[in-house]
C-alpha cells in the first residue's frame, strides 16, 4: 500500500523555500510514508525562517494525518520557524483545530532496578501464597458452617440441584473414568508380567495389579480425572457467573452462594466420587484380567481366585476412604478459585488453569499422606 | 453534482447521493422464524441514519447482517458499492477496515487496557512508529472525551459511559469512513446520553463520517439523525426525515412517535419548529 509511484501517495512538494505544498492522501494508510512526509516538513521547514503550507493538494485528510502535520508545526514553532497554513478545505480546518498538538506527558514509568524487582517478585509470591491457604482455611470454615446450616434446616437444601451436578459431574464422566482405568490396568497387568515372569512368579502380577489399583491407582487417577474435568468447569461456571455480576444478583436476594453455589457442588463430588472410584477399580480389574489372560495365560477363572487370595476389603476400603477427601479438596479449590475471578477474560482462563493444576497438586500430596497414614496404622 | 460533499448538508435523501449500504431484499431468518423478508435500505455518505424498531425486531441482527457476522439467506448487501461476500479475502479485509463497530456492550478486549485497545485494530493492520502510535491513541481517547488517565486501566475499572466512549475510541482508530453505533446511549445517564449525542455529531462532522446507528433513544433521534428508517415486520416500514415519519400514519409509527413518551418529545419538536 506504501507504494511511492501510487498517485495518491502523500508527498512534500516545495514551491519555493518559503512554500510547501501537500498533496496526496494525508491518511493512516500510507503507515509508515506518512510519518516519513511529515518529517520531511520539518526536515525543509527549518532552512526556512517562515514557512507557508499549501494543503490545497491534499485529496484526503485524517486524524493521523492531521495530527502529523500539526505536529510538525509545533516541532517548527519550537525551532522557531513561523508555519502558516494555506488554501485548506473549512472541514481540513476543523480536523487540523480538533487534533492541535498536545503533550501527552512521560509515556512510561522508568523501570526499577531488576534485582530489586525479583526480590520483590519473590516476596511477592510468598505473601500471595500465605493469603492462599488463608483463604483456603475459611472457605474451608465458611463451607463448614453453610452444611451444619442446611442439616439444621434441611428445607434450605438443593436437592434439584445435587442430583443435575452429580449427573454432570459423576455420571457423565463414568465413560471416560472406565476408559483410562480399563487401559491402565491393562498396562501395568503387563509390565507386571512381563517384569515377573524373569523369577518365574508371574501369576504374583494378580497381586501387583489388586493391590496397586484398589488402593492407589484407581481413585488417584479417577481424581484426576475429575479435577480436570468437573473442576474446571466449576472454576469456570462460577468464574462467569462473578464477572457478570451473577453472583451479586443472588446476594442481594438474600441468597447464600454457599448454599445455591458452593453447598450442592461440592457434595456432588464427594458423593460421586467415591462411586467413580468402585467403578475405576472394576474396569482397571477388568483391564488386568484381560491382559493377564492374553500375556500371561492366566484364565479370568484363575484370575479371580488368585485375587481373591491377594486381597482383602481393606484393600478396596484404604482406597475408597480417600475418595470423599479428594472429591472435598478439588471442589473447595475449584469454587473458591471461580470465586477469585477478576473482570477479564485473561483472568478467567488463569483461574480455572490455576484451580486444575492446584487440585491435582493438592490430590497426589493428600494420596502421599494418606499413604504415610496407613503405613504407620499398618493398615 | 457527481462528487458528492463529505459535509452535505442537506437531510433530503437526494438521489444522485452516494449510497455507502445498500441492502436489497434481505433474507434473514434462524430455524423457521425469518426475521428480515426481504428488507430494503440504504445509507447514504456523510449522514447519520437512526435506525428504529421495537424489542425484538431485529435491529441488531440486521446491523450483524450487514457486519457479515449473521449470514443472510437471500438478497444482496453492498457495502461501498462492493459485494463484501464474493470478494477475495484482502479485499473484503481492506474493506471491513473501513468500518468502525460499536457493539452494545463495548466489547473492549477485556485482557488489555484501553490504549491497547485502541492500538489494536492499528498494530494489526498498519506499520507505524510506536510514538505515532501511542499519540494517536491517546489523541482517540481525548477526542471521545475520557481523561488521560483512564489510557491505562482496564475494562473491567471502567464505568459504563466510559465503556462506551473507549469502545467509539476503538471504533474510530483507523479512520473508518463507516461507523455502525449498536445502541450507543443505553445505560447512559441523561447528561451522559446529551453529551455522547454531542461527540457522536461533533465526530461526524469534523471526520466526515457515515454512521449507522441502531438507538432507541428517541431523544438521539431528534438530536442527531439525518434520516431515520423503522423496522417492522421484517422490513424497512418507512424511511425519510424524522418529522416525515412522525407524521406517517403507519399504526407501530404512531404509538411510537405520538405514545406517551414519543408524544413529548414530538411536540417539543412542533414547538421548535414554530419558533
Amino acid at each position: 500500500m506504501a507504494d511511492p509511484t501510487d498517485p495518491h501517495a502523500p508527498n512534500v512538494e516545495p514551491s519555493n523555500d518559503r512554500r510547501l505544498s501537500l498533496v496526496g492522501d494525508w491518511t493512516l494508510i500510507a503507515q509508515r510514508q506518512l510519518e516519513a512526509k511529515a518529517q520531511q516538513i520539518v526536515d525543509r521547514g527549518k532552512l526556512a525562517q517562515a514557512l507557508t503550507l499549501d494543503l490545497g493538494g491534499v485529496t484526503r485528510l485524517d486524524t493521523a494525518g492531521a495530527w502529523l502535520i500539526n505536529r510538525a508545526r509545533r516541532q517548527l514553532a519550537e525551532a522557531g520557524v513561523n508555519v502558516e497554513i494555506n488554501r485548506a478545505r473549512a472541514e481540513y480546518l476543523t480536523l487540523l483545530n480538533e487534533t492541535s498538538y498536545r503533550d501527552f506527558g512521560p509515556k512510561s514509568r522508568p523501570r526499577p532496578l531488576l534485582t530489586l524487582d525479583l526480590i520483590a517478585d519473590l516476596g511477592e509470591s510468598v505473601v500471595i501464597g500465605c493469603n492462599e491457604f488463608y483463604r483456603g482455611v475459611s472457605f474451608l470454615g465458611e463451607f463448614a458452617a453453610t452444611l451444619v446450616r442446611v442439616v439444621v434446616a434441611p428445607s434450605r437444601f438443593r436437592l434439584t440441584s445435587l442430583v443435575y451436578h452429580m449427573e454432570t459431574m459423576g455420571l457423565r464422566s463414568a465413560p471416560i473414568i472406565m476408559l483410562i482405568n480399563f487401559l491402565v490396568g491393562g498396562i501395568v497387568a503387563q509390565q507386571g508380567i512381563f517384569q515377573l515372569q524373569r523369577f518365574g512368579a508371574s501369576s504374583y502380577a494378580v497381586n501387583l495389579i489388586g493391590i496397586l489399583v484398589l488402593r492407589e491407582l484407581g481413585v488417584l487417577l479417577t481424581a484426576i480425572m475429575v479435577a480436570g474435568r468437573s473442576g474446571s468447569a466449576i472454576t469456570a461456571e462460577i468464574g462467569s457467573m462473578k464477572m457478570r455480576e451473577e453472583i451479586d444478583a443472588l446476594s442481594v436476594m438474600g441468597l447464600s452462594t454457599g448454599e445455591v453455589l458452593i453447598l450442592p457442588r461440592i457434595l456432588a463430588l464427594v458423593l460421586s466420587l467415591p462411586i467413580l472410584t468402585f467403578i475405576a477399580d472394576m474396569s482397571a480389574l477388568a483391564g488386568g484380567m484381560l491382559t493377564s489372560w492374553t500375556y500371561g495365560g492366566i484364565s479370568p477363572v484363575a484370575f479371580l481366585s488368585l485375587l481373591k487370595g491377594a486381597i482383602a476389603l481393606r484393600t478396596f476400603l484404604v482406597g475408597e476412604i480417600k475418595a470423599p477427601f479428594m472429591a472435598l479438596v478439588i471442589g473447595l479449590i475449584a469454587t473458591m478459585d471461580g470465586f477469585a475471578t477478576r473482570g477479564s477474560a485473561e483472568s478467567l482462563g488463569r483461574q480455572v488453569t490455576a484451580s486444575v493444576v492446584k487440585s491435582i497438586f493438592m490430590v497426589i500430596v493428600l494420596d502421599g499422606l494418606f499413604a504415610i497414614f496407613f503405613a504407620s496404622i499398618e493398615y | 453534482m457527481t462528487t458528492p460533499s463529505p459535509f452535505p448538508t442537506s437531510t433530503n435523501p437526494a438521489e444522485d447521493r452516494e449510497s455507502i449500504i445498500s441492502v436489497r431484499d434481505l433474507v434473514v431468518g434462524f430455524g423457521d422464524k425469518l426475521v428480515m423478508n426481504g428488507l430494503d435500505l440504504d445509507v447514504y455518505r456523510g449522514e447519520v441514519l437512526g435506525f428504529v424498531g421495537g424489542s425484538g425486531q431485529g435491529k441488531s441482527v440486521l446491523m450483524r447482517a450487514i457486519l457479515g457476522l449473521t449470514p443472510a439467506r437471500g438478497g444482496s448487501i453492498r457495502i461501498f458499492g462492493e459485494d463484501r461476500d464474493n470478494l477475495p479475502l484482502d479485499r473484503r479485509r481492506l474493506l471491513e477496515q473501513r468500518c468502525g463497530v460499536l457493539f452494545q456492550n463495548g466489547a473492549l478486549f477485556s485482557g488489555l487496557t484501553v490504549k491497547q485497545n485502541i492500538q489494536m485494530p492499528m498494530r494489526e493492520t498498519r506499520d507505524l512508529s510506536p510514538r505515532l502510535m501511542d499519540e494517536l491513541a491517546m489523541l482517540k481517547i481525548e477526542l471521545v472525551g475520557l481523561r488521560p488517565d483512564a489510557a491505562d486501566k482496564f475494562p473491567s475499572e471502567l464505568s459504563g459511559g466510559m465503556v462506551k466512549r473507549a469502545a467509539l475510541a476503538r471504533a474510530l482508530a483507523l479512520d473508518p469512513e463507516l461507523v455502525f453505533l449498536d445502541e450507543p446511549t443505553s445505560g447512559l445517564d441523561p447528561i451522559g446520553a446529551a453529551d455522547f449525542d454531542e461527540l457522536i455529531a461533533t465526530l461526524q462532522h469534523t471526520l466526515g463520517l457515515t454512521v449507522f446507528m441502531v438507538t432507541h433513544d428517541l431523544d438521539s433521534l431528534f438530536s442527531i439523525c439525518d434520516r431515520v428508517a423503522a423496522l417492522g415486520d421484517g422490513k424497512v416500514i418507512a424511511a425519510g426525515p424524522l418529522r416525515e415519519l412522525i407524521e406517517s400514519s403507519h399504526p407501530w409509527l404512531r404509538s411510537y412517535f405520538h405514545g406517551v413518551r414519543g408524544s413529548r418529545l414530538t411536540a417539543g419538536v412542533a414547538a421548535r419548529g414554530d419558533a
